[in-house]
């Protein structure tokens, strides 16, 4: 009798299902899949070395080129690392800020995974219908930052200047109508906080309808439930975070076990599933969206009501505004010395993490007295998580291997780093 | 107009039969390129996007764009791939989508080949271009392809046995496997089709057509995020054209037929109410086309709305659901022609 072997089948990185440049080496019997090897390093960017060789200042934009979906939570956990180190004081308001756009950031991500998660699936449209939704939050950082998705607006101290008292309008062109115009001016009639508090208000709709397409569709539950199940004690192992975690029925959110910014000052629940199955972290992921929104009401609310600085005076860490350089020495030498050299660190070590959308993302640097860190270490959710690819496929059909890598969330520019 | 007649019974049988064969495909294939275009509107719209329109007005002239793009492109034959098998594979996909409409009656009469066992004939053309497709993934000699290639031949050979038993039950009711003689026996209005006496086999019929034309949410041979394009993953050019223009024809048709068997063909639907001397005037072929049009909007709509199932889903769906309904449905239908029970037996 001929022996039977198993079939390897390279999986991507030129794959539509491998979100980036994930390679998997898959050992099939059939269509069952037998061993799942993820190859990582095809980002690979040498970030953590880069860092080593720029003042502390010039690593921020190298965040957002982290987790490219979710910029300003790594921005959050790089600036928190060094606020630690030197012991800086963060204004209330630009705490209030950071969580507003944090929350922001967590609602463009799960909107980026849902729609991505789906499109794996099979079902298009709500892809279509996130990214509607992302347009509008997409405006919300190029209404602060001028960017819309490597913003580089938290930095030490604070963040780079106050929210705009307008929000930018569409304007007129030979392509759209009058009437066109109107209607999609319609929010941004007022500041930035009034077109968030909108869309905030707006937003549950929303959810319901991606809710409509997917929750209870029969399709959409046989192919999640009981797919890349992972018991309590083996996401506890595995060391994952975030969603990962919680779907698998662990309350562990560090926005609550450790609070950071303005997290103790707001009010929202943690979600939490109950088998551990994809469909229980799209059911969290969801959840955790109408959280947000919570989350970015409060702090609208609060933002509205209670102007104030938001950066520290420090003009050590932070720039002197224009004015005072015209006519104060200091200020000027300040300013120089803040762009050209920066701020030193005297010998010491921090770690501090955030829980962004995907996970906890960390940053531990280690700085010996120079204006660079010597050695700046950044923990990333999704690569833990995707050391679980092959318990999580094991057993699976091929067809599985997609949901479970749209359900892990996985963006390689955090993985690979 | 006399002329034209008499210059037309002048030629001979072979010439007339073409001619017949030109006025059918010419239509369908422009219905085809119009389809593509549909589709990415009505999604588009389904999607709060705008779909193309960018060539001609109002982007009319896209499918033309696709199709000059297409057939100037290079057909690219993989180095390992088996050359002959790979070209024929496409022609073999098309061929049966084609040949089918030979005996679809368009209206009473309105035919080209009025054989009696037209549903035998239509069962086997649409099985047969699960061929085009496996030759296509063996052919092709990549992982990717070949594994489309067994899940489509699988998930096609399912759906034929549920899809089989479900025009048994048309047969059962309409006595004749003559397809101008199954709309005869629908007549009599909206009341009198097939669809009611045979609501499970309607409904089953539509969704196994839908797998078998490897559509949305059955598209596992495809496969876009699993397994990238299925069998014609290899495929580039006029050859993968091939394969698109036969997927869209085996739409039509599917959708023709279900109109045809089941919604009463060209038969008006105000038939023996008072409306039906208002709607006199409307030829029958506009009815069949309304009919094939609900059915072919159906398809884009399943698309734009459902995940896609995994294969062995696809399989439980049709071996453990379909078929038994359709079996039991049999006897049902059986039994009401024997005890002529209801007017559609008489």
């Amino acid at each position: 009798m001929a022996e039977i072997r198993n079939y390897t089948l390279n999986f991507g990185p030129q794959h539509p299902a491998a979100h980036g440049v994930l390679r998997l080496v898959l050992e099939m019997d059939g269509e069952v899949i037998q061993r799942a090897d993820p190859h990582v390093g095809l980002l690979h960017r040498g970030t953590e070395k880069l860092a080593e060789h720029k003042p502390y200042n010039h690593s921020i934009p190298y965040m957002d080129r982290l987790d490219y979906v979710s910029m300003m939570c790594n921005e959050h956990g790089y600036v928190g690392t060094i606020e630690k180190l030197l012991s800086v004081e963060v204004p209330e308001r630009a705490q209030y800020i950071r969580v507003l756009f944090d929350e922001i950031t967590r609602i463009l991500n799960h909107l980026m995974w849902l729609g991505a998660h789906a499109l794996d699936v099979g079902a298009m449209t709500v892809f279509l219908y996130a990214f509607r939704e992302r347009e509008d939050l997409m405006d919300c950082y190029e209404a602060v930052s001028g960017a819309r998705l490597h913003a580089a607006y938290y930095r030490v101290g604070g963040v780079y200047r106050d929210l705009p008292e307008q929000m930018p309008r569409y304007e007129m062109s030979h392509l759209g109508s009058e009437k066109e115009m109107k209607y999609r001016n319609q929010a941004r009639e007022g500041s930035l906080l009034d077109f968030i508090e909108d869309f905030t208000e707006r937003f549950p709709g929303y959810v319901d309808e991606y809710e409509t397409l997917l929750t209870d569709n029969r399709i959409w539950k046989q192919r999640l439930v009981d797919i890349g199940v992972v018991t309590p004690e083996r996401a506890r192992q595995l060391g994952f975070t975030g969603p990962m975690i919680r779907g698998s029925g662990i309350a562990w959110d560090l926005r609550k076990k450790q609070p950071y910014a303005a997290y103790d000052k707001v009010d929202f629940d943690i979600p939490i599933g109950s088998n551990g199955d994809s469909y229980d972290r799209y059911l969290v992921r969801i959840e955790e969206m109408r959280q947000s929104n919570r989350i970015m009401k409060q702090c609208v609310d609060w933002l509205k009501n209670n102007p104030g600085p938001v950066m520290v005076g420090d003009y050590k860490v932070a720039p002197p505004p224009r004015e005072k350089m015209k006519d104060d020495m200091e200020a000027l030498i300040h300013h120089f010395k803040l762009f050209s050299e920066g701020y030193s660190i005297p010998e010491s070590e921090a770690y501090f993490a955030v829980e962004a959308p995907k996970g906890e993302f960390g940053c531990y640097i280690i700085a010996d007295g120079a204006n660079k860190p010597y050695r700046l270490k950044i923990r990333a959710p999704g690569f833990a998580h995707m050391a679980a690819m092959d318990e999580m496929t094991k057993g699976h059909m091929l067809a599985d291997v997609v949901a479970v890598i749209g359900t892990m969330d996985v963006v390689f520019g955090e993985i690979d780093r | 107009m006399d002329f034209l007649i008499g210059l037309y019974d002048s030629l001979p049988v072979a010439i007339q039969i073409i001619l017949k064969i030109v006025v059918i495909m010419g239509p369908l294939m422009v219905l085809v390129a119009y389809y593509t275009y549909a589709e990415r509107k009505v999604i588009g719209y389904m999607q709060v996007r705008i779909g193309p329109n960018r060539v001609g007005p109002k982007g009319w002239g896209q499918p033309i764009a696709d199709a000059v793009k297409l057939m100037f492109k290079e057909i690219v034959l993989p180095t390992h791939a088996d050359k002959t098998l790979f070209l024929i594979a496409p022609l073999l996909s098309i061929g049966p989508a084609l040949a089918a409409w030979a005996v679809f009656p368009f209206d009473t009469g309105l035919v080209l080949a009025d054989i009696n066992a037209g549903l035998l004939y239509l069962l086997a053309m649409t099985s047969i271009g699960v061929y085009g497709v496996i030759i296509a993934g063996w052919a092709s000699n990549s992982k990717y392809a070949f594994l489309g290639a067994i899940r489509c031949a699988a998930q096609i050979v399912s759906y034929e046995i549920a899809m089989g038993f479900a025009l048994v039950g048309v047969l059962v009711v309409a006595g004749s496997l003559n397809l101008g003689q199954i709309v005869e026996g629908q007549s009599g209005g909206f009341w009198n089709w097939y669809w009611l006496p045979l609501l499970p086999l309607f409904v089953i019929y539509f969704i196994s057509g839908v797998a078998e034309t490897n559509r949305a949410p059955f598209d596992v041979a495809e496969g876009e995020s699993e397994i990238v394009a299925g069998f014609h993953v290899d495929y580039s050019g006029m050859a993968f054209a091939v394969f698109f223009l036969a997927e869209y024809a085996n739409m039509i048709l599917i959708s023709a037929l279900t109109a045809l068997m089941f919604l009463g063909g060209w038969l008006s639907p105000f038939q023996g109410t008072f409306m039906e001397s208002w709607f006199a005037w409307v030829p029958g072929i506009i009815w069949l086309v309304a009919k094939t049009f609900v059915f072919m909007f159906l398809f884009l709509w399943f698309r734009a709305t459902f995940p896609r199932y995994r294969y062995d889903q696809i399989m439980r769906l049709g071996w453990k659901i379909f078929i038994p309904i359709t079996i039991v449905w049999i006897v049902v239908a059986g039994a009401m022609q024997v005890y002529d029970i209801g007017p559609w037996y008489q």
